[in-house]
């Protein structure tokens, strides 16, 4: 029994007012699926049921996009000006509300509230307000103004608001209007979302929210009517859009997996190094798509390296997304923890060898104890397959070089991460990573200023910076 | 007791080949800790453990017998109106004022620190730093707080300065030797990890971020980096040494998150006075107007405790 | 007795004879606070006593804008783009005091909308200017947008004209020393000003008469940059430019004609008060 142990801090949950249950937001206001359909969002901390959404059907998609359809002449037409100000205050009202958000999306997400609160939530803002100012400055960004019309947007269920603020943000600002579908596991923020929107009187159909599973999405990007598709998700499905967009007129931009190197030299600041390695895997429990998910360590620093990141995950707090000690949370589904545990089990059964602190997991919820496995090479499949969970894959090299051909030696390309102090090594290992970020001495860093994306199968398109601006312009 | 001395031509080397400190992570790590949340009982807990760990402080030319006697009379019983309440670590002050505490403090359990050594600048002949530290050691103090020469330190004169705290451990006998860096004059944390590690190799019991007198003391990311340096010298040497934040620690607010910085960095065997102390003065009060909410459930105002 | 021929305050001829207004004192605007002229002096303007700044205002509001300088610099981009949107919450309350004060409602209206223009720029300003520059050879190398430091600004006497010359030189990190003509505007922006968060010392107002104080900010060692756009003699502005060569001041000259502060300001005002700085590191293992 430690001398110090926190007592339970929990964030209350009285500041959420939820509703049994919610429709779709089409053309301003929420009205319940044309087909009927409807389906239930869970808690994953507890598998509680949190409220009943509609699942939107063909005709519900065909509704959402004309309205944005209809609302796109008059919202293009504005002066860029006027657009800035409805963004700003979006913006400003997200602000107000920040803490009602950040415990809904720890209630539906399973993310610690201290990440919801701490680094969701100000993201959130931040991309609003960022975005906002370039509405009124499209001359000077470099790619035009003109806006493409009715932009088809699915996001993912790891950061559903921020997702939702790095699609719905640039296309407003560049006079686009939206359909957005949430994932089907985390819909409430978006549905918040709508709510703001009627707060800041943006003018019907700008912002359309259809809530539903798979075959809503594919309903939505194959609709005939949108011009443009932006996809954050997984790769398999971001390449069945690509193929469905061959032929057509719709620009797209995905946003998909990643298996990123997080390369620690024997120079490295070897504390911080150790926190940029848990801040790479652990931060969301891992389910990021530039996850640091693969520990490249030098030989000489192995031990030093090793038994400070075994000493420093035995500090992780897994538990009640709503404990503000919390540092783990749940994983979010039961059909992503089956992932987690097959994957784990053929790293196991490939010989790796694997590792975790002391963990008291819940009875109830979706729940997967921080987790590494050292003795990985290239060869095993939790060194190629993005796991999208709380494990981290050990693998050594010996030079730059080396640790150069295995960090690229993957299909995928979003992010790398690179340790030590010496900045000419920083800049040539930067320069030869294929990677479309890259952190030197950091890990997970996102600012609204700072393009964000990938390479190879990683997708294609940046999101973020005056970069994200192109995506969404003629 | 003897130090874990190495050949001190290495010194330099050694010192120079400690892993760096990157100060936006170190900084980042501290706020996050910093965050932590403790409430209830573990509240309790925690401020009960941070007053036994106050080393309640006077360092002032306007210091007298009658302040000193009032001081020690406030670490013995910090609370007249609550007997639970527990005792500071010990009283800290200028060797002149050593016979009056130790007059009322001897066989109380609370301990006597001098600070010696020409504190707070150091700028003075080893010779009158030595006499101090035996003076004040042999007028009742149990522990000295000793200050490295910074200039010494920071125009590379590595040897020197562990030659002084050798030479002030000697003379300081059977006294606990606390050494001061001055964080806040040393300009990196790189320094503070190296100024760490040379006092350790030099002898320190105790390792202390500031005296007090200059404008930056004690930060949370200084002291996480010397809770990293002795956590790292305890595995490499199997020698334990303390750690005192001084100056600028004036919340209960702050004194948990420094708790929260031993607890998640070194843990449970530094979570102890005889481990860990707090240069402090003010943050008594404090600690007793949280401790009383605690138990009364309502907010307690400064008429309630007494001025030293 | 007054000084000016300009008449006396009429009583309030429409309102009823109950209550009595509380007239507003019109004072300088030094490091966050409203003090008056070292000097004591004041001039009267429709009635009103306003403070007359001297030179030793203007070395006053030098040292607080020098004060305030690097903490505003060193603030984040998203940090100051919020300040100067709070400052158009702040002016867009404050539109019908504006407007009794005798600016036209279209022109407040344009005002506040000109602070959101630029709120926006400030975590913009950097990717629009700076640059990741291709040498011939193995080396990283970044151009990058700085504040060049204190900004002394004879200002126009509109609204609009303000906020056009204080906005755009803020934004980016610099502070300020306006020497404002007429004081109704100014003061009323300046307390809309002190209330939207700025720090004290980034904005500083002068209400006085420029052609006397001009003259000791031009020359003034520790300013780093003059904007003398609203300086409609020709002959002023070239004696003010050849004293701010003394230090090599960074000089933004009147226009050829008046400046219209309605129409698209475009970068200049920003890129006037920027220096640029390249950074080189050489990349290999």
């Amino acid at each position: 029994m430690p001398l110090f142990e926190y007592a339970p801090a929990p964030e209350s949950r009285s500041i959420v007012d939820l509703a049994p249950s919610y429709g779709l937001f089409i053309d301003g206001s929420f009205e319940p699926s044309k087909e009927g359909g409807v389906f239930k969002t869970v808690n994953p901390a507890s598998e509680e049921v949190l409220a009943e959404v509609a699942a939107a059907g063909p005709e519900d998609v065909d509704r959402a996009v004309a309205a944005a359809r209809r609302a796109f002449p008059s919202w293009s037409a504005l002066p860029g000006a006027e657009r800035a100000k409805y963004l700003f205050r979006i913006a400003r009202i997200i602000q107000e509300r920040s803490r009602e958000l950040a415990v809904l999306e720890s209630l539906d997400n399973g993310k610690p509230i201290k990440e919801s609160r701490d680094v969701d939530l100000p993201l959130v803002a931040a991309h609003f307000f960022y975005y906002a100012g370039w509405a009124d400055k499209l001359s000077y960004a470099g790619f035009g103004s003109t806006p493409l019309g009715v932009a088809a947007q699915v996001i993912p269920w790891n950061f559903p608001l921020l997702m939702l603020a790095w699609k719905i943000a640039p296309a407003l600002a560049t006079g686009n209007t939206v359909v957005l579908k949430p994932a089907e596991t985390t819909p409430l923020s978006a549905l918040f979302f709508a709510d703001i929107c009627q707060q800041a009187e943006l003018p019907p159909g700008v912002v359309n929210i259809i809530t539903g599973a798979g075959e809503t999405g594919r309903l939505l990007v194959e609709h005939p009517d949108v011009n443009k598709v932006a996809f954050t998700g997984s790769t398999e499905v971001g390449r069945q859009i690509a193929r469905s967009v061959a032929g057509t007129r719709k620009r797209l931009t995905l946003e998909l997996g990643g298996k990123a190197a997080n390369i620690v030299f024997d120079d490295a600041p070897i504390d911080q190094a150790v926190e940029g390695i848990v801040n790479g895997i652990f931060f969301n429990q891992g389910h990021v798509c530039c996850a640091g998910s693969r520990l490249l360590v030098q030989e000489s620093a192995y031990d030093a390296v090793l038994s400070s990141l075994q000493r420093r995950m035995a500090t992780l707090r897994v538990g009640d997304p709503l404990d503000k000690n919390t540092d783990i949370g749940a994983i979010n589904s039961a059909a992503q923890l089956e992932r987690i545990h097959s994957l784990t089990e053929i790293g196991s059964a490939e010989g790796a060898e694997r590792w975790s602190p002391p963990c008291d997991l819940p009875a109830q919820g979706f729940w997967f104890a921080p987790t590494i496995f050292t003795g990985v090479t290239q060869a095993h499949r939790i060194a190629r397959e993005e796991i999208f969970g709380p494990v981290l894959s050990v693998l050594t090299f010996r030079t730059p070089d080396e640790a150069i051909e295995k960090a690229n030696n993957t299909p995928y390309g979003l992010s790398a991460g690179i340790w030590t102090e010496k900045g000419s090594l920083i800049l040539a290992m930067a320069d030869k990573l294929r990677a479309g970020v890259v952190w030197a001495n950091t890990f997970n860093k996102f600012d609204p200023t700072s393009p964000f994306g990938g390479y190879k199968e990683s997708g294609y398109g940046r999101e973020g910076g005056r970069h994200g601006l192109e995506a969404y312009l003629a | 007791m003897t130090a874990t001395l190495l050949p001190t031509s290495d010194l330099r080397s050694v010192l120079h080949g400690l892993p760096g400190v990157d100060k936006v992570g170190v900084e980042a790590r501290a706020a996050a800790l910093g965050t932590r949340s403790i409430k209830t009982t573990a509240k309790a807990a925690a401020i009960d453990l941070a007053i036994r760990m106050v080393d309640l402080t006077t360092l002032e030319g306007s210091d007298t017998p009658g302040k000193v006697r009032a001081l020690a009379a406030k670490a013995m019983r910090p609370d007249p109106a609550d007997p639970t309440c527990p005792a500071v670590g010990a009283v800290c002050v200028y060797p002149a004022l050593v016979p009056e505490a130790f007059s009322v403090l001897n066989g109380s359990g609370v301990h006597l620190a001098s600070v010696a050594t020409a504190f707070p600048a150091g700028q003075a002949p080893l010779a009158v730093k030595l006499a101090d530290t035996r003076d004040a050691v042999a007028a009742g103090a149990d522990e000295i707080d000793m200050v490295i020469s910074r200039g010494a330190f920071l125009s590379g004169r590595y040897d020197d300065v562990f030659a002084e705290i050798v030479a002030v451990k000697e003379a300081a006998g059977p006294a606990h030797l606390k050494v001061i860096l001055e964080t806040g004059e040393l300009g990196t944390y790189d320094n503070v990890r190296r100024a760490s590690w040379l006092a350790m190799l030099a002898g320190a019991d105790f390792i202390k971020t500031s005296t007090g007198k200059v404008p930056v003391a004690a930060t949370l990311p200084v002291t996480l980096v010397m809770l990293e340096a002795v956590r790292d010298f305890r595995a490499q040497t199997g020698r334990q040494v303390g750690v005192k934040p001084a100056g600028g620690i004036r919340t209960t607010k702050d004194a948990i998150k420094y708790l929260v910085l031993i607890n998640e960095t070194v843990g449970d065997d530094w979570l102890h006075p005889d481990w860990f102390r707090f240069g402090a003065s003010s943050l008594l009060n404090d600690l007793l107007m949280q401790r009383t909410k605690l138990t009364t459930g309502h907010y307690a105002g400064p008429d309630y405790f007494t001025l030293d | 007795m007054p000084k000016s021929s300009t008449p006396t305050k009429k009583a309030d001829a429409a309102a009823p004879a109950a209550r009595l207004s509380v007239r507003k004192t019109y004072k300088l605007f030094i490091g966050g606070a409203f003090p008056r002229s070292e000097s004591g002096r004041t001039y009267l303007v429709n009635g009103d006593n306003v403070a007359l700044a001297s030179r030793k205002d203007v070395r006053d509001a030098v040292l607080a804008a020098r004060k305030a300088q690097p903490k505003w610099a060193g603030a984040t981009a998203y940090n100051r783009g919020q300040i100067l949107y709070r400052a158009a919450e702040m002016l867009e309350g404050r539109r019908s005091e504006f407007i009794a004060i005798g600016t036209p409602a279209a022109e407040v209206d344009a005002a506040t909308d000109r602070l959101v223009w630029y709120a926006g720029w400030s975590d913009k300003i950097a990717q629009v200017l700076g640059a990741a520059n291709p040498v011939a050879g193995p080396y990283f190398n970044l151009s990058a947008p700085e504040p060049t430091g204190v900004v002394g600004v004879v200002a126009p006497a509109s609204l609009l004209g303000l906020v056009s010359v204080i906005a755009p030189a803020i934004v980016t990190g610099n502070t300020v020393v306006v020497l404002a003509p007429g004081p109704q505007a100014a003061v009323t922006l300046a307390e809309v000003l002190a209330t939207a968060d700025l720090p004290g010392g980034v904005v500083n107002i002068l209400t006085g008469h420029p052609a006397e104080t001009a003259p000791w900010l031009a020359a003034h060692d520790d300013v780093n940059a003059l904007d003398l756009t609203s300086v409609a003699d020709h002959s002023l502005a070239t004696d003010l430019e050849r004293a701010a060569a003394g230090n090599l001041k960074r000089v933004l000259r009147p226009p050829v004609n008046p400046a219209d502060f309605a129409a698209d300001p475009g970068l200049r005002p920003m890129t006037a008060f920027l220096e640029t700085k390249t950074v080189w590191h050489p990349k290999g293992f």
